[in-house]
């Protein structure tokens, strides 16, 4: 099996053309003791009708289809309009390369420009960028740039920021990253106050947090300004059509994960980071920018940019190693916003905070169990239930419903907890199935 | 005439909409109840349009890109292949498509089958004892890859010493830019003559501050290094390890394996060899091979199988901990998983013979046209110098958007930096000698018109959407969104110029 057309007679030709006799005359500055002797033990051939039945048996294998999903955690099951996958599986956007030969790529170049238009307006920055891998490298991209900017090592982290973006920046970070444990689920701007100091470039906050509640942006601003560290944000673009944009209370950069823009959870990847920032740190942004320019008729096109930043032209002196990223994500969620537009994605998130909510109170009706915390939430709540949440789940498998996240996958001291989204494709009989899922649990009171 | 292109945001405009979303069907309560006390927008100004006008919007921009689909794509370095369509079908079944990252791993063992596979499949690929699937791309997988070699020194006792790592000036940027972003210092090596590692030169670079050795094999010129053994074996004898950047291993598979020459760890660029739409930038795939000294430090989580059971275990005390939200760009894994098992032992090797008899049968025909700074065999690609055309006042970067009017994508141009003028080219194995004539003979008409008439090329391209593009202006003006775009004038997208 191959996808090559060449025929014995025309390598030939080929190979006489070139000068040679053999093809292995091509190869000879590999050294014959080094080169591999055997055929590879790799699986295949398999022709497209036994691919399709190999790997559609392991579809199976994932149950999604045995239940309806109340999963969140950074992965949200949306909506995806049936005109984001037409639009996006096109070849003409889904096979070009970067685009480097801006005349031949302004397809790609206009909606990356449209995209970057998306995500000022929605974090209220002044500058956004092409995309990054996903929300956790872009909260380290972040926090890379916050050290670069004032020159100071260490980075306070809210606790309530999702468990797996923390693990991350201490991969990059090392020592330098210092968690000030949440409140109720929430940052207490006291507490925070208490890790500030000279020495600290950034101050990272989720909102909404990963337990769903919403943070105090300004004052959390506020205090990471007095101590003349960058404020950053980490945020959830569909809640962002609600709330008020973090960079207009005065965050200096706002990142996040936009999977939940027209994406699919594809087991967690591909992802679409986001990346914005205020205009002054815009020479210090990582990776890929549009903008807009003319060509030599007037007319308006779209180029990148600022490529001295990056590190084909810096190498080590860049401002980040990224070079390909998520160009096919932030096309889809391009086309979503552009889709759903000013009112249809205020609709998605008002739906979800209404349903998000109504299943909040089913919960809270049902004996044994409350909510973890008490303060505003938005798409996603943490349950506090009577017995392991890995209970509740195996209740809910018999029920078709996955009523959530086993928080105790994160911490054993989370174990009694399930942290539950609810978007604007549960519809209010699913959401009742949820709660006699609840109520089904069995638990000695 | 055209009325030219406008953004969407110049499209449509109050009540106009796009797909209906359901009434809610649960007791509502006000917005200010449900949050109280949270500070919520005034006005979300993102486009008004009908679905209508919004799909013909994307559709028209879609036009305006070359790709793969359409036609010869010889970028040099990025292996522009045919995206074989089964693998996008297959990522799109719902089992995989809809799977949750937080299943549970019972919910997930289709997903984690198909990275156990794919992990396997590579690491008997590349000669390495593991892999992870982690690195969402290239250089990501470079930073995970140096940060295993980090750890590894640290659990000798020589973290604190060994900081330097040694580069050829012929390397990707990413290499230096990663090298950095560990902490490590890079310390650049000139390549000898023949763009080869200069022996002497490394020897000398060497010495008990040498983390790592980061070397691109075949090499940025399309050459392998004869010498690859004695490299890696003095790198070793230095206390280095040694590491390959794996963009150009589509010359590689079922010919040499990067582990049986020594190598400690390397990334593999899944997108090029395995061929996943690029996407016009991502997204790509960056899984890291180690030998197995190094498997102790690999990403968290890993995926092991118990009792025919896969699980996903985080409880792993030597690694260099997580790199990613979830589990890697997994959609690009499944894609480049089918696309492996689809060509089988027998099929790969044929990718890379093919793809390295391509680069030859161009290069021996362009170099009659072009200069050819280095001779010899090429792998998979070659480089060429556009410095011929310099008597005509004609650059590489003119004769790349010439190419553009043959309806072919330019080559790789400018780099690698050691070459003047360069011009990278990379045919891959999935071209037919048909499409490789058209482009040569594209490239000697076009040395020919730079002799002839170097007006016309120092004015292409002529057939494109938009002619050159102001470049220096974009970076002037940094008009970056469409908020700055309606500020200043607005100028309808590839309008034609105004004619009396």
């Amino acid at each position: 099996m191959s996808f090559i057309g060449l025929s014995r007679e025309e390598e030939q030709r080929m190979l006489e053309s070139i000068g040679v006799r053999r093809f292995e005359d091509l190869v000879a500055a590999v050294p014959e003791e080094v080169r591999l002797q055997r055929a590879l033990a790799v699986p295949g051939p398999l022709p497209e009708i036994e691919s399709r039945r190999q790997f559609g048996e392991w579809a199976k294998l994932n149950h999604v289809d045995r239940g309806v999903s109340f999963m969140g955690g950074g992965i949200y099951d949306h909506y995806i309009p049936a005109a984001v996958n037409a639009i996006a599986m096109r070849s003409e956007f889904a096979t070009a390369y970067t685009p480097y030969q801006p005349e031949v790529a302004q397809g790609s170049l206009t909606a990356i420009f449209e995209f970057q238009s998306m995500i000022v307006e929605l974090t209220g920055c002044d500058v956004a960028n092409a995309s990054l891998y996903d929300g956790a490298t872009a909260a380290v991209e972040a926090a890379l740039l916050a050290r670069h900017q004032t020159g100071r090592a260490r980075v306070v982290v809210a606790g309530a920021l999702h468990p797996h973006y923390q693990d991350v920046l201490r991969t990059y970070l090392e020592h330098d990253v210092t968690v000030v444990a949440d409140r109720a689920g929430q940052c207490a701007p006291e507490d925070l106050r208490g890790s500030l100091g000279g020495d600290v470039a950034a101050v990272i906050y989720q909102h909404p947090n990963f337990f769903g509640l919403l943070e105090s942006p300004q004052a959390i601003h506020a205090l990471a300004h007095e101590a003349g560290a960058l404020a950053v944000a980490v945020c959830d673009p569909i809640a962002l059509a609600l709330l008020e944009p973090p960079g207009a209370s005065g965050a200096d950069i706002v990142v996040g994960e936009g999977q939940s823009l027209g994406n699919p959870p594809s087991f967690g990847g591909p992802l679409l980071g986001f990346f914005a920032c205020k205009q002054s740190l815009v020479r210090r942004m990582p990776g890929r920018l549009a903008a807009q320019t003319v060509d030599r008729h007037g007319r308006r096109g779209f180029v990148l940019t600022l490529q001295t930043r990056e590190q084909h032209i810096r190498r080590e002196k860049a401002t980040s190693n990224i070079c390909t990223n998520q160009g096919l994500l932030a096309l889809r969620a391009t086309i979503y916003l552009g889709l759903l537009g000013k009112r249809g994605l205020a609709e998605v998130a008002e739906l979800c905070v209404q349903k998000t909510h109504h299943a909040a109170a089913l919960a809270e009706r049902t004996s044994g169990y409350r909510r973890a915390h008490e303060g505003p939430f938005f798409r996603e709540f943490v349950l506090e239930c009577p017995v392991d949440a890995a209970e509740v789940l195996r209740e809910g498998r018999a029920r078709g419903i996955v009523p959530g996240v086993d928080l105790g996958r994160f911490r054993p001291a989370w174990r009694r907890q399930l942290l539950v989204a609810v978007t604007e494709q549960r519809s209010a009989a699913e959401i009742e199935r949820w709660a006699e899922v609840l109520a089904a649990t069995e638990w000695k009171s | 005439m055209s009325l030219g292109r406008r953004l969407l945001i110049e499209q449509g405009g109050p009540g106009h909409r796009g797909p209906a979303l359901p009434a809610c069907d649960v007791p509502t309560r006000p917005l200010a109840e449900l949050l109280p006390g949270a500070r919520l927008r005034a006005d979300l100004a993102l486009p008004q349009v009908s679905e209508p006008e919004v799909v013909r919007h994307f559709i028209e921009l879609s036009t305006l890109n070359h790709h793969i689909d359409r036609g010869f794509y010889p970028l040099g370095s990025c292996t522009m292949k045919h995206n074989p369509k089964i693998n996008d079908e297959i990522a799109s079944l719902p089992g995989f498509a809809l799977a949750h990252p937080l299943a549970s791993d019972e919910a997930s063992q289709g997903a984690l089958r198909v990275v156990v596979e794919l992990q396997r499949a590579l690491a008997e690929i590349t000669g390495f004892a593991a892999v992870t699937t982690q690195p969402a791309a290239g250089a990501h997988g470079e930073f995970t890859g140096l940060l295993m070699i980090r750890a590894w020194h640290r659990s000798r006792g020589e973290g604190d010493r060994r900081k330097r790592v040694i580069v050829p000036d012929s390397a990707h940027g990413t290499n230096p830019a990663s090298v950095n972003l560990v902490g490590y210092e890079t310390v650049t090596i000139a390549s000898e003559e023949h763009a080869t590692v200069d022996l002497e030169a490394l020897r000398r670079a060497l010495d008990d501050r040498t983390a790592a050795v980061m070397l691109t094999v075949p090499n940025t010129l399309g050459l392998f290094e004869p010498r690859i053994r004695e490299i890696t074996r003095i790198a070793h004898d230095a206390g280095a390890q040694v590491y390959m950047d794996g963009a150009n291993l589509n010359a590689l598979v079922g010919l040499v394996r990067p582990g049986d020459l020594g190598f400690d760890v390397m990334h593999i660029n899944l997108h090029k060899t395995f061929s996943t739409p690029h996407g016009g930038g991502g997204p790509g795939a960056g899984p890291v091979a180690v030998a197995a000294h190094l498997e102790p430090f690999l990403p968290v989580p890993v995926v092991v199988e118990a009792g025919g059971l896969l699980r996903l275990d985080s409880n792993r005390e030597s690694s260099v901990g997580r790199v990613h939200s979830f589990h890697g760009n997994f959609g690009i894994l499944l894609r480049g998983l089918v696309y492996l098992s689809t060509l089988g032992p027998q099929g790969l090797r044929e990718m890379s013979r093919t793809a390295i008899l391509n680069a030859n049968y161009l290069m021996r025909r362009l170099e009659k046209t072009y200069e050819l700074p280095h001779p010899e065999h090429c792998m998979h690609e070659f480089v060429l110098s556009g410095r011929g055309l310099r008597k005509h006042g004609i650059k590489t970067l003119d004769v790349a958007k010439r190419l553009l009017d043959f309806g072919v994508h330019a080559p790789t141009v400018y780099f690698p930096l050691i070459v003047d003028e360069a011009l990278m080219i990379e045919p891959t194995e999935t071209e037919t000698l048909d499409r490789l004539d058209h482009f040569a003979a594209a490239m000697e008409r076009i040395a020919q018109e730079a002799a002839e008439n170097p007006k016309l090329l120092l004015e292409a391209p002529l057939t494109t959407p938009v002619s050159r593009l102001d470049e220096g202006r974009a970076a002037r003006e940094l008009v970056l969104h469409w908020g700055g775009a309606t500020r200043s004038e607005r100028a309808p997208v590839g309008q034609a110029p105004s004619r009396a």
